[in-house]
């Protein structure tokens, strides 16, 4: 079995850009920091709206099994997507919400919690668009998972180009939120 | 030879699967893929379409599968290495047409994602119930080949492999995927077309008059010629002589499709892959395909924890089967533990295999989902445990069917 970094849990609605935030955290540790990463996604019938979440399995060698079973980081986005993978959070793990979208109940076991208004912060950049890149510059700094600079890469080529300065802005909002 | 520089995108990407086979699919010389977009297979006809123009090559959207399979059975005769890509219900659709590619020899790749069935079932999850489909889909007597990847850079590196074996036995072949690994991400490298090695077309360079387009050379594979290129073709899906013409009776049939299952299974030794891993000393063996040999990883590691002696056979070939070696392995081993996501389909056939030496335990799944790693473990554990002989098939509950009908969980979200 591989050695085994984390095993995380992006979780909120179709649109948020769930998928994309863990397809962004596994290039970043998989292309940029050379480390192994398998993301799978789960989504509904819906475009938008429906419930979504993406899982990612981040190792020093070669994945072989590929799912989140304890999840060390859950980053929650909805309140839904919370109540759904909190209970496979692990009593050490790491809550990562989107503070105006989540209202947690206390933490179990040694949980820690870490918010931020990503959709707000999003909105004074002028788009709710990007509140899943500002809180993946909080899970950046929070975690400390993935290196910045491999983060910040994956952002500006998962993004066209005319959107670059604006995803990295966000994405330092994040990254630089007291916490 | 190898593979031209133009159809291959070199490079390092972080992609999912259903992607990395239309990636492949290009690498592999193919031409022309016509498609209708269909969960959760869609992602990889859009990779190819964003990729064909710069190669040359070519993606039509088409008016419903029925017309897309026919149109990679003519770009194939066209002269063209082709290719579609569907799910279940497009599939089923497509049951008559792979029949006739069969029956007129035609190389030509099918990329199945499956989501689980019947019907629509479920769209965006899993399945692996198309696997006896895959086989017997179509009516009449014919072999084809089946491939079944477990993780994106395999959905590559197969991907090229079924274009080569479609051309080498001039037959279509399955990529009998699904949902799990068409959208699992991971890192896939695409490596330098001089390292990629592709089957190119055995066209006939006889006289054109004498060509004949089903006289087998001796490896039982007839040549190809181009249609349109001034060659007598007479292409029917009618039994047919050497030359294609209709041939109606009960000698012309015998030997045209005792050729067509011949030329396949006299060549088993050189068709199918396997990945073995741990069968030395086993007394217990895990065989698997697709995602459901990632999902037995972890319960396999969790056997051995516990000091079982557990391999693990992997089916990277479905079609032709292994009978020889699940027969060999069934003389050796206690039992074989075989976690799918349908309600048996392979474990039926390693039952078959195995000839009663061996006790064979089926984990099934429903499907919109995977095993839990304990499903596997249990059955691994029970296997090891059983005394003597069991005939047929032993059915597993798994932790879901316990939730779900002893636990009387909640059904609708």
């Amino acid at each position: 079995m591989g050695v085994k970094m984390a095993e995380i849990r992006f979780a909120g609605y179709g649109g948020q850009g769930i998928i994309r935030s863990g397809i962004i955290v596994g290039k970043a540790a998989a292309i940029y920091d050379n480390k192994f990463a398998t993301m799978n996604q789960s989504f509904g019938p819906e475009a938008r709206g429906g419930a979504c979440s993406s899982q990612l399995v981040l190792s020093e060698s070669k994945v072989l099994y590929p799912y989140v079973t304890v999840s060390d980081v859950l980053v929650a986005m909805s309140q839904a997507g919370y109540e759904k993978f909190e209970p496979e959070l692990s009593e050490e793990g790491l809550l990562l919400i989107d503070e105006d979208l989540v209202k947690p109940k206390p933490p179990r076991g040694r949980i820690k919690v870490f918010s931020i208004p990503a959709t707000r912060f999003a909105e004074e950049l002028g788009n709710r668009i990007i509140a899943n890149v500002v809180m993946l510059g909080f899970f950046t700094a929070v975690t400390k998972l993935v290196s910045k600079e491999g983060m910040e890469k994956a952002v500006a080529d998962s993004v066209p180009k005319r959107f670059v300065k604006l995803n990295l802005e966000a994405f330092n909002r994040g990254y630089h939120y007291k916490r | 030879m190898r593979a031209n520089p133009k159809d291959v995108n070199t490079g390092v990407y972080y992609i999912d699967g259903d992607v990395a086979s239309g990636y492949g699919a290009l690498a592999a010389g193919c031409k022309f893929v016509a498609g209708y977009p269909i969960t959760p297979s869609t992602e990889a006809a859009e990779a190819f379409a964003r990729i064909a123009p710069k190669a040359g090559a070519m993606f039509i959207q088409m008016e419903d599968e029925l017309g897309s399979i026919a149109a990679v059975v003519g770009a194939s005769w066209a002269g063209v290495k082709s290719m579609t890509i569907t799910s279940g219900p497009g599939y089923s659709l497509m049951m008559e047409t792979i029949g006739f590619g069969a029956m007129l020899e035609t190389p030509f790749v099918l990329l199945n994602i499956q989501r689980g069935g019947p019907s629509t079932g479920v769209p965006t999850k899993t399945g692996q119930a198309d696997m006896m489909q895959s086989r017997w889909g179509s009516h009449g007597d014919y072999e084809l080949i089946a491939l079944s990847p477990d993780s994106p850079q395999e959905l590559f590196d197969y991907t090229i492999k079924a274009f080569n074996l479609a051309e080498r036995y001039r037959c279509p072949v399955m990529i009998m995927s699904d949902e799990c690994v068409g959208h699992m991400t991971e890192k896939v490298v695409i490596p330098p077309a001089d390292e990629i090695e592709i089957e190119p077309r055995r066209f006939y360079a006889g006289p054109k008059d004498k060509y004949l387009p089903f006289k087998p050379d001796e490896d039982l594979i007839p040549k190809m010629a181009k249609a349109g290129d001034g060659y007598n073709l007479y292409i029917s899906g009618l039994t047919h002589d050497e030359r294609g013409y209709p041939a109606e009776n009960g000698g012309c049939q015998s030997v045209y499709t005792k050729r067509l299952v011949d030329k396949i299974r006299l060549n088993k030794d050189k068709i199918i892959e396997l990945k073995e891993e741990g069968l030395e000393d086993a007394e217990v063996v895990v065989i698997s395909y697709g995602i459901s040999s990632r999902v037995a990883v972890r319960g396999i590691e969790m056997a051995r924890e516990e000091g079982i002696r557990v391999g693990s056979l992997r089916l990277v070939t479905v079609w032709p089967f292994p009978d020889e070696r699940i027969a060999e392995l069934a003389k050796k081993v206690k039992a074989f533990v075989v976690p799918e996501i349908n309600y048996g389909q392979i474990a039926f056939e390693v039952e078959r295999c195995s000839h009663g030496m061996a006790n064979v335990i089926l984990v099934p799944h429903g499907g919109a989902g995977v095993h839990h790693p304990d499903d596997i473990y249990n059955a691994i554990e029970y296997a090891r445990r059983l005394e003597g002989r069991v005939e047929g098939v032993i059915e597993q509950k798994t932790r879901l069917e316990r939730l779900v009908f002893e636990e009387r969980i909640k059904l609708s979200e």
